[in-house]
């Protein structure tokens, strides 16, 4: 489903005049259906690999090829903004630890709008942020609210039933659960393990090894903090 | 899989000043955008960009950076030097809107192409009732229906949260957002494909730039309209464009995702540029 060989990432920084090394040789394969858990320090470069599959980041070197339903094999690194777009309305998902909402939107309708974008009919799409949210335990109160007010919890909820209602091929977590008392970990790991039933691939990044535990299929370890600043 | 760009620009040039033999060099080092042998102004070098179907493309740069330039050629209010334009909705794309006669270009700009200036002066008769302003364009667009043109100026108005009991008063008297709010009723009358968006928010107070902001928002949601959105506010840009362009000195420096650009930003002015973000 997706290959990663040999990514390499860093960052110029051109008015310190200094290039900051963050990820370096990194290869490895995710099978269709399966959950990878990357672990390591912070500062390892885990985000960074999420973020060059999604698009956010550009890497010098390496490639990720990922088996897309629109485009078939295709390499991440070379696609177009266009291609991009497309794939993350429909085929892969990115839940942060932040949640970035329009401002002036509500709970549902970030939810709602979400689903329309993934191709949902209107009223198909209510329906299923309903179910999504009633799922998450977002309190009903809070649905016609805007997310500002939110606790850290539920503003992760949140993010994650944004991500999850769009029933995506590809699903990147970086650590999604990492404020949320056991209840809501506990939902969580319940609609993971319900996309993973869907036949969805997740690649995630967690400090709760517990949680992963049993949920993981492979685990990559990043081998050591390569961060380092290089005078260029 | 994806449809033939709505707008395809080729290699836009404007200039301001004849040139010379030392600044038409390919390597000529100009101060800027400026020659400083002939004192001509190259205020946009080498455009090229697609913009599609119901998508928001972002262009971002410092004032002086020839965005509010680029727009007013493709609106046709400056000539453009050099370069190809091509829409699908006229000839299917096959005809350069820039060198069309002055007949076609209006036809284009009253029918296919709706424009909201940072400066309402520009696109509003500013002593005139709101609504005429909004019928102007229609009357433009060749519909000559007085009723059909009321109930849509009407409608318009009401789209974008202006009482239907002010339309008989001229946008004078209004205050600055719903200035700009009557400028998008008015380049939305003819149903056009393309919105073109130069500075829209710039100068309003946090408030009502927020409510345009919404209302571009919507306008793309429900309509499906394409538009291109200049502006130096990168939160601007951030919440509307799904990709963006920056420019500096006239051309175009980098492209990409939006949140590409703002998170891995590669060329140093751009660097420059976000890390100015508060």
């Amino acid at each position: 489903m997706i290959q990663v060989e040999k990514l390499q990432k860093y960052f110029t920084i051109h008015h310190l005049n200094k290039r900051l090394k963050a990820i370096e040789d990194i290869s490895f394969t995710v099978k269709k259906g399966h959950f990878l858990g990357i672990v390591g320090k912070s500062g390892s470069g885990k985000s960074t690999i999420l973020k060059s599959i999604y698009g956010t980041y550009q890497p010098q070197a390496g490639a990720i090829y990922y088996e897309s339903e629109e485009f078939g094999n295709i390499n991440i690194l070379s696609a177009t903004p266009r291609e991009m777009i497309h794939l993350r309305k429909y085929e892969i998902g990115y839940v942060s630890q932040f949640l970035s909402v329009m401002p002036r939107t509500t709970a549902f309708e970030l939810v709602e709008q979400s689903a329309l974008e993934a191709g949902m009919n209107s009223e198909q799409a209510v329906k299923e942020a309903k179910e999504t949210l009633k799922h998450f335990d977002l309190d009903e109160s809070l649905w016609h609210n805007y997310p500002n007010y939110f606790s850290g919890g539920e503003k992760l909820r949140l993010n994650i039933a944004r991500a999850v209602i769009k029933k995506p091929r590809l699903l990147l977590l970086d650590e999604p659960t990492a404020s949320l008392d056991d209840a809501s970990k506990l939902k969580v790991r319940e609609s993971i393990e319900k996309l993973k039933q869907q036949g969805t691939t997740l690649i995630g990044i967690f400090h709760d090894l517990e949680f992963m535990e049993g949920l993981c299929d492979e685990v990559f370890t990043m081998q050591k903090a390569v961060v380092n600043a290089v005078e260029s | 899989m994806f449809d033939k760009p709505i707008l395809q620009i080729k290699n836009l040039s404007k200039q301001y000043g004849e040139g010379c033999s030392y600044c038409q060099h390919e390597n000529a080092k100009l101060e800027r955008n400026f020659c400083p042998v002939c004192k001509t102004v190259y205020a946009c070098k080498n455009i090229s960009l697609d913009l599609h179907r119901g998508e928001i493309l972002g262009i971002v740069g410092e004032s002086g950076s020839g965005k509010s330039t680029l727009m007013k050629c493709l609106y046709f209010d400056e000539e453009t030097t050099t370069g190809e334009g091509f829409l699908t909705d006229y000839f299917n794309g096959n005809e350069n809107i820039f060198t069309q006669s002055g007949q076609q270009k209006r036809f284009i700009r009253n029918s296919l192409l709706g424009m909201v200036y940072q400066n309402p002066m520009l696109g509003l008769k500013m002593d005139f009732s709101s609504i005429s302003n909004i019928a102007e364009k229609q009357i433009a667009a060749g519909n000559r229906n007085v009723k059909q043109m009321v109930d849509r100026s009407n409608a318009l108005l009401d789209k974008v949260n202006i009482s239907i009991k002010r339309s008989k008063e001229p946008p004078k008297n209004f205050s600055g957002g719903m200035q700009q709010r009557v400028q998008i009723a008015k380049a939305l009358s003819s149903n056009p494909p393309i919105l073109l968006l130069d500075e829209v928010t710039t100068g309003l107070d946090l408030s009502v730039q927020a409510a345009v902001l919404d209302l571009i928002k919507t306008i793309q949601r429900v309509m499906q309209i394409s538009m291109i959105v200049v502006s130096h506010d990168l939160a601007v840009i951030r919440m509307l464009a799904d990709r963006t362009v920056v420019m500096l000195n006239g051309q175009i420096i980098e492209e990409g995702l939006t949140d590409q650009i703002l998170e891995d930003p590669q060329h140093a002015y751009t660097q420059q540029l976000v890390y100015s973000l508060l």
